[in-house]
């Protein structure tokens, strides 16, 4: 298993981690069983979102997918991060094991669960905005990618 | 790569220069295949006799009980296979293991099991060690063999393997251990074991990869593992690897009789490092600390991930392993840490650290100047560690 320079580099030095106090949405996905947990923080003005902070408990490629995903939607509109993917994430990191995939879907989901709580904040239903966020990690360790 | 440390001789090691210079001559003029009866054939043929003699007398056993294998796996392959298909033959099928057996034990287990064969498998509780009493209980009337590991591959605890071989003569059971991790480790003589079958590797003990040992009691008499050609006295077929015997024969004979100064030598490093560990908060060795093997110590650190530990201790030219699930293609963590106890989480957080004869002190104390700042970096972006500590606060 061979991570490219690009997940080494954010895992050795990682963008935007920490918390933010009074956040206006966060976000955790994953779960201990599977070795992965993603935090996400949010700060949103005026459908911008303005700053972004994660905390990850996980594998390296845990850490740079977290990154790299803060990074991609630092500064841009609630609706342009709803439109990261697991995929942009991968290419952005300019490709991750087999094994990883689940890490940028990880990724994925933190951005969407913390726009969705900053919604419910709103007290707007996010269902119709975000979609349903299917549980990605079922604790069973059964997922293929 | 002059600078590294190197901290994971339970998964390889180094070769010693003397087992490399018993190669030489077999890479270079002496080329000959050992079963060609022409005097450069007699010269591997001889250096096979030779090998398998100073195994022999490094286990305490009988040249013609050794038989030469591409490495562990194959011969613990070759044990379990070989006897799953003579004991059934007499109707027995019905084997006796436990929980936390390396792999290529475990998988040819599984596969048994898928071809009507009953597996007992013997817990490991938390200091990492079966209990004989256990064995006893599960010895049934067609228990046709005893498969268990002198020493754990990844938490280093010994497992009480005479008591287990005179418990297996007693009840007329056949013994197979897995001594990949024993052998330069601890003393091993199979007399005493009361073993019918012992696998052995080279690179686990400063020889090459690729070559390893079955010892066969003289008294099985199993058909060809491997057909074709009349090697290992016809049951493994297949041109010997000469110069990776007589290198895996030098450093077996290196590694018995260097057992006891190699622990001299490392028990010091071993305390250091245990009660250096040891001071960082949430913390846990896994496995007893006195039942084991003075090179090899795994801990949980608690709130990180295993890979994430290891990637971290290589920007500092630190090799260790991880039980983590990340650094292997499953999601699922070590089956040796779940099989004690240990939570799913806390499983994920592991490090191995073994040691070898060749381990400095300096080595150890760069490693312990390291891990605190490495730990605490990955707690700090850890929320998981975040919520130990409010729980603790409460």
């Amino acid at each position: 298993m061979l991570y490219s320079e690009k997940v080494m580099e954010h895992f050795a030095a990682p963008h935007n981690v920490g918390e933010i106090e009074n956040a206006d949405g966060i976000g955790e996905v994953g779960n201990e069983k599977c070795g992965d947990i993603m935090k996400m923080y949010l700060k949103i003005n005026a459908g911008i979102i303005e700053d972004v902070k994660f905390k990850t408990f996980g594998c390296g490629a845990a850490i740079a997918t977290s990154s790299i995903a803060t990074e991609m939607i630092k500064g841009k509109s609630i609706e342009e991060a709803l439109k990261l993917s697991n995929k942009a994430v991968v290419e952005s990191l300019e490709g991750l094991p087999p094994a990883k995939i689940h890490c940028s879907v990880l990724a994925e989901q933190a951005v969407k669960t913390a726009i969705a709580d900053y919604y419910r904040r709103q007290g707007v239903d996010p269902v119709p905005i975000v979609g349903v966020i299917q549980d990605h990690c079922d604790g069973q360790c059964t997922i293929d990618n | 790569m002059s600078n590294i440390i190197y901290l994971d001789n339970a998964a390889t090691t180094r070769i010693s220069p003397a087992a490399r210079e018993a190669m030489e001559p077999y890479l270079d003029s002496l080329y000959g295949n050992a079963s060609s009866l022409y005097s450069l054939g007699r010269e591997s043929a001889k250096a096979l006799l030779t090998s398998r003699r100073s195994i022999a007398e490094a286990l305490n056993c009988d040249p013609r009980e050794i038989y030469f294998t591409s490495g562990g796996s194959e011969a613990n392959n070759w044990a379990i296979k070989g006897t799953a298909r003579l004991m059934e033959k007499q109707g027995k099928r019905h084997i006796i293991s436990s929980e936390f057996e390396h792999h290529a034990v475990l998988h040819v287990l599984q596969s048994l099991e898928k071809n009507g064969f009953e597996v007992t498998y013997l817990p490991v509780y938390e200091k990492g060690a079966v209990r004989v009493a256990d064995l006893e209980k599960a010895i049934r009337p067609d228990s046709a063999l005893v498969t268990i590991m002198h020493v754990n591959n990844e938490i280093g605890t010994i497992q009480p393997v005479s008591d287990i071989g005179a418990v297996c003569k007693e009840r007329g059971i056949l013994f197979h251990s897995d001594a990949v991790q024993a052998l330069g480790n601890v003393p091993i003589d199979i007399q005493k074991l009361n073993a019918d079958f012992l696998s052995l590797s080279g690179h686990k003990i400063h020889a090459v990869k690729g070559v390893g040992a079955l010892y066969i009691s003289k008294k099985i008499r199993f058909a060809p593992y491997i057909e074709g050609g009349a090697q290992e006295s016809g049951l493994r077929a297949g041109t010997e690897n000469i110069a990776g015997i007589a290198g895996f024969a030098k450093a077996a004979q290196e590694a018995a009789d260097g057992v006891e100064e190699k622990n001299a030598k490392l028990l010091p490093l071993c305390d250091k490092l245990y009660r250096g560990i040891m001071k960082l908060e949430k913390v846990h060795l896994n496995g007893c600390y006195e039942q084991r093997v003075v090179n090899n110590l795994n801990f949980s650190f608690e709130g990180i991930e295993g890979e994430s530990l290891l990637l971290m201790l290589d920007m500092a030219g630190i090799c260790c392993s991880s039980g983590s699930a990340c650094t292997s293609s499953s999601l699922d963590p070590s089956h040796v840490l779940l099989a004690l106890g240990l939570p799913h989480e806390v499983a994920h957080g592991s490090l191995r650290i073994s040691m070898s004869r060749y381990t400095t002190e300096a080595e150890i104390d760069r490693l312990l100047e390291v891990l605190p700042g490495v730990v605490g970096k990955l707690r700090a972006m850890s929320p998981l560690w975040e919520n130990i500590m409010k729980n603790e606060r409460k």
